[in-house]
């Protein structure tokens, strides 16, 4: 599959949430962080904060476990596996078989909700100042993550790492 | 669901433990906007005149705004207001964070806290739900711990305040802290939740907020990310080094104040800079909803301070901790600031207090009996640690130093007021006035007491930036002629925008803010940015007439403390430099004319009517 996909580095991330509140604006109308198709978790004490998309997975557990039939499907362009919020039931077994959390049950709607990476022109990403959230080919995520890695190892072998600016 | 606000108010009284919800009434909001506006007109109706802060009669409010919780570029600020007790008067005090955002997504625009709870009690709020929860076994623990605790108890995702051992022992500038490194730092807000035993607020919501004209919002916090901060040239030094980087500019115009405001730069400068900062910063963070992201948290590597983790210290911290003390050992100044955090200090006036007693103690007027032995002069790093502690504990001196500069100095007598550097009770922070005239009457005519929030002149007169969006005007740095104009709009400015939640680091367009609050709400009035303005004037002399009524004297607002009239500065640029009487009394006297009050500071009938403010003037006392 050659579309692209949302990679997230979570070293970057300052925990602004404003991914959160353009997610949530972009398909509901309203700022919720319930709302958010895409989480940013934040620790205050350590100052840390971690983003949390779906990831969109080619043999995709959500899909697989829907009991209704093309309730959750693939979007042709953009690979997102994507809800059908006419046909979904609102059974949450898609939820609770993801294994990265990455789908919620909207309490408003009654259905269920994930990332549909906004038909291939994210919302969250253009809202992301810092690029910890980029929307990019599978061949250059795995570079990507590759080199995040490599400067990982790479801050290890010189003592304290400084800041990710 | 209205647009902008939630609608409603939470009201807790701590003396009967009555829970309610109200509707916000929307007549106030459309005239004061939100948070420290709306708080303000709140406060004026709960707070009787000559009630004492620190009484149960007391009211103790929370305010968010109308754009707060949305992607409104650093709109995530919110407010404590009350009657603060450094000063008696009017006082609000803000943060960011994620407080006022969980708050509005609980459902609530503000929150009103009354009566005195019989022992201690914390607040937990859950979307419409609210209890009033024992805290005993929070009593007697840090602001950090008290928040590890409910994190523990309630999860990760609660918002939380909390006070440590400061607000509980009425340490009169005692601050709140939330998410652990917000500060609702000034004036003593802490005090007061600890004289109602209010030990912390914990709140989550999963509610949301809706806008008025949803495209039109949109299209103006697009515009105010991308061209007031990440394409703004000013604003990357917020976003590379965060206040800290402020040091270099006033430090270069003499305008860095040190040395208990002795001088007006600072020797050790290069040693506490933004750069020493970033070498030691591990992680950077925002308030949620901020594009920026100032903030630094920073870890102490080495030396007796190894391992103490801050985010911080911002730019007031490193002068009241650093340069006012003389210390140029930012581990010291790391430590202090973590110190003060936790204990729930507020690090201006705690820097301040502490300054003032090293001064005493080199002149001989305290000596190592009153200080326990602690040898308490300018520059001694440990000492200043060391002081920081006995404050938060009321030990020996710090009992002394814990009521405030203005308290303290009548309590120690013996010629120590002379030295003391306050304005209406409040300690004063980072902006040298004898280097910059302006700052005098800014502090002077600040609502809160001295304080750099409510205007900064500073940045046209002497930094060359930083006019907030209003039309230029070619200042004289040495001369009185216009600063009250500057003074007075920016006051507008700040009042308004400050009612709408958004952060100083952000956004200093009038325009923009008023493109961002009219599609928000729905108020169409302010499409017309004269409105915002008019608003920020209607709220600068609501809480002018709530001081008034409280009684502040003329003399409160018009004398400099002596340091800045008799005491030149000692070395660089601005050399031998005070801040002229004569000026200061026509700034003022300008200031009086500007804003149509009376010479002696009363607001006139006329102007109050204007302001639509006339329904308040008969309740006042005259001054």
């Amino acid at each position: 599959m050659t579309a692209k996909m949302l990679v997230v580095d979570p070293d970057r991330c300052i925990g602004c949430g404003l991914c959160e509140m353009a997610c949530s604006f972009q398909h509901t109308g309203e700022f919720s962080r319930t709302r958010s198709r895409i989480k940013a978790f934040r620790w205050e004490k350590t100052c840390d904060a971690v983003p949390l998309v779906c990831y969109q997975c080619e043999d995709a557990p959500c899909i697989k476990v829907c009991g209704v039939a093309g309730a959750i499907g693939r979007h042709k362009e953009t690979g997102a596996v994507v809800i059908n919020p006419d046909l979904c039931i609102g059974c949450r077994l898609c939820m609770f078989n993801c294994p990265y959390g990455a789908i919620d049950f909207d309490a408003v709607s009654g259905r269920l909700i994930k990332c549909d990476l906004c038909g291939g022109d994210p919302e969250c990403v253009k809202y992301c100042s810092v690029k910890a959230i980029t929307y990019t080919e599978p061949v250059k995520a795995g570079e990507f993550l590759k080199a995040m890695e490599a400067s990982k190892l790479r801050e290890q072998s010189k003592g304290p790492a400084a800041a990710a600016r | 669901m209205p647009y902008g606000y939630t609608g409603k108010v939470l009201k807790v009284d701590l003396s009967t433990g009555k829970i309610a919800e109200e509707a916000l009434n929307f007549e106030w909001a459309r005239k004061f906007i939100g948070g420290k506006g709306l708080g303000a007109r709140y406060l004026w109706d709960l707070v009787k005149p000559g009630t004492d802060p620190l009484s149960p009669d007391n009211a103790f409010m929370v305010w968010t705004g109308p754009v707060t919780g949305t992607f409104a570029p650093s709109s995530s600020k919110y407010c404590v207001v009350t009657k603060g007790p450094e000063t008696g008067l009017y006082l609000d005090s803000h943060a960011g964070g994620i407080f006022g955002v969980e708050l509005k997504f609980a459902g609530y625009d503000g929150l009103i806290v009354t009566g005195k709870a019989k022992s201690p009690v914390y607040l937990f709020i859950e979307d419409g739900h609210t209890e009033i929860r024992d805290a005993k076994a929070l009593w007697g623990k840090s602001a950090h711990e008290a928040e590890d605790a409910l994190h523990a108890d309630l999860g990760e995702s609660v918002a939380v305040m909390a006070i440590g051992q400061a607000g509980e022992q009425l340490v009169k500038y005692a601050c709140i802290s939330a998410s652990y490194y917000r500060q609702h730092g000034r004036g003593g807000a802490g005090a007061v939740m600890g004289s109602k035993n209010l030990k912390a607020i914990a709140v989550r919501g999963t509610g949301s907020v809706r806008v008025a004209y949803p495209e039109e919002f949109k299209k103006a916090c697009w515009e105010a990310m991308i061209k007031d901060t990440l394409e703004n040239p000013e604003a990357q030094f917020g976003i590379k080094w965060g206040s800290p980087s402020l040091m270099w500019y006033t430090n270069e115009t003499g305008t860095f104040p040190a040395y208990n405001f002795s001088d007006g730069v600072f020797a050790g400068a290069p040693k506490i800079d933004a750069n020493v900062i970033l070498k030691m910063t591990t992680k950077r963070h925002a308030c949620y909803s901020c594009p920026v992201g100032c903030g630094n948290y920073v870890e102490v590597q080495t030396g007796p301070y190894a391992d103490t983790k801050v985010e911080g210290p911002e730019y007031e911290t490193i002068f009241a901790l650093g340069s006012n003390c003389g210390v140029d050992d930012i581990n010291a100044i790391v430590h202090a600031n973590y110190l003060c955090d936790f204990y729930g200090l507020d690090t201006i006036s705690t820097g301040d207090c502490i300054a003032w007693a090293m001064e005493l103690f080199e002149r001989g007027i305290l000596t190592e009996k009153d200080t326990d032995g602690v040898h308490l002069v300018f520059g001694n790093g440990e000492a200043m640690v060391q002081m920081v502690h006995k404050i938060a504990k009321r030990e020996g001196l710090g009992d002394v130093l814990a009521e405030g500069l203005k308290r303290a100095a009548a309590q120690i007598g013996r010629g120590s007021e002379r030295y003391a550097v306050t304005i209406k009770g409040m300690e004063l922070p980072a902006y040298e006035p004898k280097g910059s005239i302006s700052m005098a009457l800014s502090y002077a005519t600040s609502d809160r007491g001295g304080c750099h929030l409510r205007s900064w002149p500073i940045g046209p007169e002497v930094l060359g930036a930083f006019w907030l969006g209003a039309e230029p005007v070619k200042l004289e740095r040495w001369s009185p002629e216009n600063k009250a104009k500057v003074v007075a709009e920016q006051q507008h400015q700040y009042a308004a925008k400050f009612s709408m939640e958004i952060c100083d680091f952000d956004c200093w367009n009038n325009e923009r803010l008023t493109a961002m609050l009219w599609p928000a709400t729905g108020f169409e009035e302010y499409k017309d940015v004269k409105e915002f303005e008019k608003a920020g004037e209607r709220i600068t002399n609501l809480t002018w007439l709530f001081n008034l009524r409280e009684g502040m004297k003329w003399e409160d607002v018009a004398t400099l403390p002596p340091r800045m009239t008799e005491d030149p500065l000692k070395s660089g640029p601005t050399a031998g430099h005070v801040v002229p009487p004569e000026h200061f009394a026509q700034m003022l006297a300008d200031y009086c004319r500007i804003r149509g009050w009376d010479e002696k500071g009363v607001p006139t009938k006329e102007k109050l009517e204007e302001l639509g403010l006339a329904d308040l003037s008969l309740e006042r006392k005259e001054a």
